[in-house]
């Protein structure tokens, strides 16, 4: 059993379109995969790793099983593993992802659904969020707060927040093209109106705010867990 | 007390803990999670300084000297408040129960309030089991954790029939104040399980309590903080923001406390150390010398002396009537907000 250099690093790639959908931010840079090897034959096995024993289920299970459609979906992968290592959880992710289960089955009685609605109420966050990122150098810049509700997301100049933020929208079926409003209800995707626009913009900073802090102390944990420079956030770089 | 700058500090450590987390206290077959659970929570005192971190051995199990010294001697505070966890599913004795803390606090006359707790899924036993702590200690102020393992349930909601008939006795117990622990929590699984709209709930139909959210909500700071909008009696209890990010993250720090103080102001924010996770000491002493690093913050409101004497004492002392020397107190007139002209905006929400 080899690895091959280029179909380890296209595992990498694949697992780096996997987000911590807590979090909004690829597993890879947060420092969850340990270790990922592919065999010749093309068994690929990832082993991933989490800041707590006892980090919300649901989202690990989320992340495993998006692990495991992104490998497996990778070009030269014939089978693949994904293993969440030292979880309280961990028999019954790794298990029910393997086997194709989804979550209520893999956590037999305990849950009533699967975790769309999850998903779609953190990416809705993802979207709030963003919009903090995008607007916020305009406000530098000097742009009138009251301006962006006229504003498209075509207007933006470009930039990867800008992108990510798009992707997010279209990801929620929310308007994610070029003439859509830059600032929209993130449950409806109605335009804000210029009555909401300052309660929007601080709902999105404390989104923000509270989801980079969330990474922070993750990473923080992660490293004191494993005792590792993994996953370096923005006051580490 | 805590004095610096010719400003003297009356300090109440409002959330804080004596323990017994050793494998000697581990439950036959749950020894994983026994020992998941307090290696997590010595993983949150490795964002503490440095030298203030603890070895796993001391950590599982610190003495009672270790504690007064670690809080009185030491740490500056006046008054500390103990919040209990039972967690009686993994530990034989409990992890932090009432009864623990109550037995070393009663050779330590006037220094600790003891919080006791309760668990709706304890039905009608529970509740006799409350009026008897509420004979027995005293107690003001309860610490509930709703994601204890109970009888094969991961948890329960403040907003649940069973939790509404314990909430109405602490009304008549004469228990003022609900500490709410959020995490980490795990149920239900298919659902955001940090979710706090159930605190939301509660606080409306008992406006005679207050509800204490404790590490502001955290990993949920921003729904939280919707919610303390709205509702007058929901305090943010800061164990874990100043012990968990003003040292390993000052810029979030920063950036988290100028939301609070946005969103929920000076007047309803309490300190806690959570002690043992955090020593109290770098935490007042850091706390009282802070301020925004740089004017990328200007946005958010400032924090001056008297917000800061109010956050490490006098809001506490307030919510339970804790008699504070008049050196301490804040003159007539001083610790008035500074005014927050989006409030209105944020009120129409």
């Amino acid at each position: 059993m080899t690895t091959s250099v280029t179909a380890g690093s296209r595992i990498l790639e694949a697992l780096g379109t996997v987000r911590d959908p807590e979090l909004d931010e690829p597993i890879t840079s947060l420092g969850f995969v340990s270790s990922c090897t592919v065999s010749a034959d093309g068994d690929a096995r990832v082993r991933l790793r989490l800041p707590t024993y006892f980090c919300a289920p649901n989202f690990a299970f989320l992340m495993v099983a998006d692990a495991y459609d992104a490998v497996s979906a990778a070009p030269g992968v014939r089978h693949a593993e994904i293993v969440l290592e030292d979880h309280f959880a961990s028999d019954a992710i790794n298990g029910g992802v393997a086997a194709h289960a989804g979550f209520v089955r893999s956590f037999d009685g305990e849950a009533v659904g699967e975790l769309h609605q999850l998903r779609a109420d953190f990416l809705r966050k993802a979207v709030m969020a963003g919009t903090d990122q995008v607007c916020r150098p305009l406000l530098k810049d000097g742009v009138p707060p009251a301006a962006l509700t006229g504003w498209t997301l075509g207007d933006l100049p470009p930039s990867r927040a800008a992108d990510r933020l798009r992707q997010r929208r279209a990801e929620l079926g929310l308007p994610a093209g070029d003439d859509a409003p830059l600032l929209v209800d993130p449950v409806t995707g109605a335009a804000v109106q210029p009555g909401a626009l300052p309660l929007h913009l601080r709902k999105a900073q404390v989104t923000r705010v509270s989801l980079e802090a969330n990474g922070s102390i993750c990473r923080g944990m992660l490293r004191h867990r494993y005792n590792h420079e993994a996953g370096l956030g923005e006051e580490d770089q | 007390m805590y004095e610096k700058d010719g400003e003297k500090y009356f300090i109440v450590d409002s959330h804080m803990h004596y323990w017994n987390a050793a494998p000697d206290n581990w439950v036959p077959g749950a020894e994983q999670y026994a020992k998941g659970w307090i290696d997590c929570f010595h993983a949150y005192q490795g964002l503490g300084p440095p030298e203030t971190h603890w070895t796993i051995e001391h950590f599982q199990k610190y003495s009672e000297d270790d504690l007064m010294k670690d809080v009185f001697e030491d740490g500056h505070v006046d008054h500390a408040i103990f919040q209990p966890t039972d967690l009686r599913e993994w530990y034989k004795e409990g992890f932090n129960t009432t009864e623990r803390n109550a037995e070393m606090g009663k050779r330590h006359p006037g220094k600790f309030t003891y919080n006791t707790r309760w668990d709706p899924r304890d039905g009608d036993v529970g509740l006799e089991n409350l009026r008897r702590n509420v004979e027995t200690y005293g107690s003001k102020g309860v610490k509930l954790y709703t994601a204890e393992w109970n009888n094969g349930s991961r948890g329960w909601k403040l907003s649940d029939p069973g939790a509404y008939r314990y909430l109405e006795a602490c009304g008549e117990l004469g228990i003022k104040n609900i500490h709410v622990h959020k995490g980490p929590t795990i149920w239900p699984l298919d659902k955001d399980a940090f979710d706090v709209s159930d605190v939301d709930h509660a606080a409306t139909d008992f406006p005679n309590l207050n509800f204490i959210v404790e590490h502001v909500g955290l990993p949920r700071i921003e729904d939280f903080c919707f919610m303390a909008t709205q509702e007058p009696n929901v305090y943010a209890g800061l164990s874990v923001v100043i012990g968990g990010l003003m040292h390993a993250r000052p810029r979030f720090f920063a950036k988290v406390m100028g939301e609070l103080l946005f969103w929920v102001g000076e007047d309803k924010m309490t300190f806690g150390s959570d002690y043992g996770i955090w020593e109290p000491k770098w935490q007042i002493e850091g706390f009282v010398d802070w301020d925004y690093p740089s004017d990328e913050f200007s946005d958010y409101p400032r924090l001056g002396v008297a917000g800061k004497k109010k956050i490490l004492g006098l809001n506490a002392a307030r919510l339970y009537g804790l008699e504070v020397p008049k050196e301490f107190q804040l003159a007539e007139g001083e610790g008035t907000p500074a005014a927050q002209d989006d409030a209105q905006l944020v009120a129409g929400a």
